[in-house]
């Protein structure tokens, strides 16, 4: 097990330095999404305009993994649709499951990769990227009450 | 007593651990198993396996002696009057479960209270939030001491004549802190309060005598004392398993049955419906056994010295945070630390990759997180198997943490 496999310079990066940690406006859709298991949580807020993610902000708390996850994934839905947003989120899953996903899509989400080989840490790179699903349930404006994660 | 002797006994502690040895200190969420726990098992499921009270038959008979034997063994170790003050359940959670539902719910009207600390494990906690809610009585919390500590001036005023029951850790499984049970039943019974005592990281580690501590009821798991999962005990004051309500109904635990109405076996079977969990109690006596050879005055030296060390040592590492009692005070056999703003998930991935297994999380204790003020903490702890080696290792695997994630320190 190499510790430098989950630990890419990337990744510590976003986590010293988060990209787009805040909130907006009022206008924008929020989540708040916690991990009962581990108490890492998420509150991501999306500016969806015509269908397309026009901002995004996020605080939370929780480790390396969970919060540099969370920017990235900031970094790399600003601009797409909201269709878009929610196909790389179920792709950068499927990559957390082991699974063949398409790299280009991914691009520097990639560094994340390693972090299927503990098994332990997957629900911690995932905890943003099922916000964003859940935001993208819901209308302009709605807000989504403090959920938790199942097992 | 000689841990590299004991760990021989062990057959997981070879395993190795992304190439190291494997350094087991996640004690206090469950402990490793000896050859003679496995063994006993086995024994049970290839000559003795059989439903217990029923047959007739020859095996029949073995096994319901092997499992009332193993009743009498728990009896001994704690201390009790009679093996009928032992009921066995799933482990400590359920077995607080059903105080707070066959006990409590009765005895509690609008206007009583429950006196408890903030630090209680979840499973000593959200069953009294449940009984208060049902019955309109109120949950009181005790302060704490900044070094985790309770002050018994604190507890003579919280306790009042509308207290009817205190419910307490003897070992805080966050921050290793001995809560004076003994002087806090007293204090209880003077209020005509009982006390139930969660013994769940006492009694695999020290000396337990239920008839010294003067508790009402006590509960435990037996994974956490070399047995194996799914089994626990509740013990009960003959009077007060008399008096309580079994929370399970069906097969075993009854007497006459009619259509509308049914009468229950006395204490402890009415508490044991269907049928029991024959080889977990099996495997709990031998652990048992081999706890009390080795000595549980021993290893609660043992522990408590290894738990010691570490705290000395962290605390010598620039940016660790201890919580519980500082180095020089007394606690037990485990250590609970942060280190700077490293999480404690990464920190604990760090030592695993050095095949050092610790806890990282809230520990079942999230109130006692938010007093902290910390999302989390990580959490070594300690058994008769661990050595001076450990320690070490454990130590030596921080400072490798700490250069790692340098920027997160402070
Ligand atoms: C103090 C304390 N109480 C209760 C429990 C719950 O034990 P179990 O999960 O075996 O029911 C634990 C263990 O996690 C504990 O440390």
């Amino acid at each position: 097990m190499q510790l430098d496999d989950l630990y890419r310079q990337v990744i510590m990066d976003h986590y010293q330095h988060p990209r787009n940690r805040g909130t907006l406006d009022e206008g924008a859709i929020s989540v708040d999404l916690r991990n009962p298991s581990c108490g890492d949580e998420i509150h991501l807020q999306l500016l969806v305009d015509d269908g397309i993610v026009k901002d995004v902000r996020f605080l939370g708390s929780g480790c390396s993994i969970s919060m540099a996850s969370a920017s990235m994934m900031t970094e790399a839905i600003k601009g797409k649709s909201i269709e878009e947003a929610v196909d790389l989120a179920h792709a950068f899953r499927a990559m957390m499951r082991g699974e063949d996903v398409d790299l280009e899509q991914m691009g520097e989400l990639e560094a994340l990769q390693g972090v299927n080989k503990f098994p332990a840490r997957i629900k911690c790179a995932t905890l943003a990227w099922q916000a964003l699903e859940r935001a993208a349930s819901v209308p302009t404006g709605g807000h989504v009450e403090e959920e938790t994660l199942g097992e | 007593m000689n841990a590299e002797e004991l760990r021989k006994d062990f057959p997981i502690l070879s395993e190795r651990i992304n190439g190291h040895r494997l350094v087991y200190l996640d004690n206090a969420a469950t402990s490793q198993k000896p050859r003679q726990v496995i063994d006993a098992i086995r024994r049970y499921y290839e000559h003795d396996n059989s439903n217990v009270h029923r047959g007739v038959h020859t095996l029949g008979s073995r096994a319901t002696e092997a499992y009332e034997a193993a009743r009498e063994r728990v009896a001994r170790f704690i201390g009790a009057r009679s093996p009928q003050e032992v009921v066995f359940t799933r482990g400590t959670t359920e077995s607080l479960n059903m105080i707070a539902h066959g006990y409590a719910r009765a005895k509690l009207g609008e206007g009583d209270e429950i006196v408890l600390p903030p630090s209680e494990h979840h499973s000593n906690l959200i069953p009294w939030q449940q009984a208060a809610r049902a019955t309109g009585a109120t949950l009181r919390y005790l302060p704490l001491q900044p070094d985790g500590t309770i002050r018994l001036e604190d507890v003579e005023a919280a306790v009042t004549d509308r207290t009817k029951i205190v419910a307490i850790a003897h070992v805080s499984n966050v921050l290793g802190t001995v809560n004076p049970v003994r002087e806090i039943a007293e204090i209880a019974h003077r209020h005509g309060a009982i006390i139930v005592v969660d013994g769940a990281q006492s009694v695999p580690h020290m000396p337990t005598d239920v008839v010294a501590m003067d508790c009402d009821f006590l509960a435990f798991s037996g994974h956490k004392m070399l047995g194996p999962t799914g089994i626990g005990v509740l013990y009960g004051k003959a009077e007060l398993l008399a008096e309580m309500e079994p929370t399970y109904f069906g097969g075993e635990m009854i007497d006459v049955v009619d259509l509308y109405e049914s009468t229950w076996k006395e204490a402890p079977w009415k508490f044991e419906g269907g049928t029991p969990i024959i080889a977990g109690a099996i495997g709990l006596a031998a652990a048992m056994d081999y706890l009390e050879k080795v000595g549980m005055a021993e290893i609660e030296r043992h522990d408590a010295a290894l738990a010691a060390k570490a705290v000395e040592r962290l605390a010598e590492i620039d940016g660790v945070t201890i919580f519980g009692p500082p180095p020089g005070q007394s606690r037990a056999g485990l250590v609970t630390f942060n280190l700077g703003r490293v999480h404690p998930h990464d920190l604990a991935t760090v030592l695993d990759a050095r095949g050092v297994a610790i806890r990282a999380g809230h520990h079942c204790a999230q109130p006692l997180m938010r007093l902290f003020n910390v999302p989390a903490t990580a959490r070594a702890s300690f058994y008769l198997y661990n050595t001076e080696e450990d320690v070490d290792a454990l130590v030596d695997a921080v400072l490798e943490a700490k250069e790692f994630f340098g920027h997160a320190i402070g």
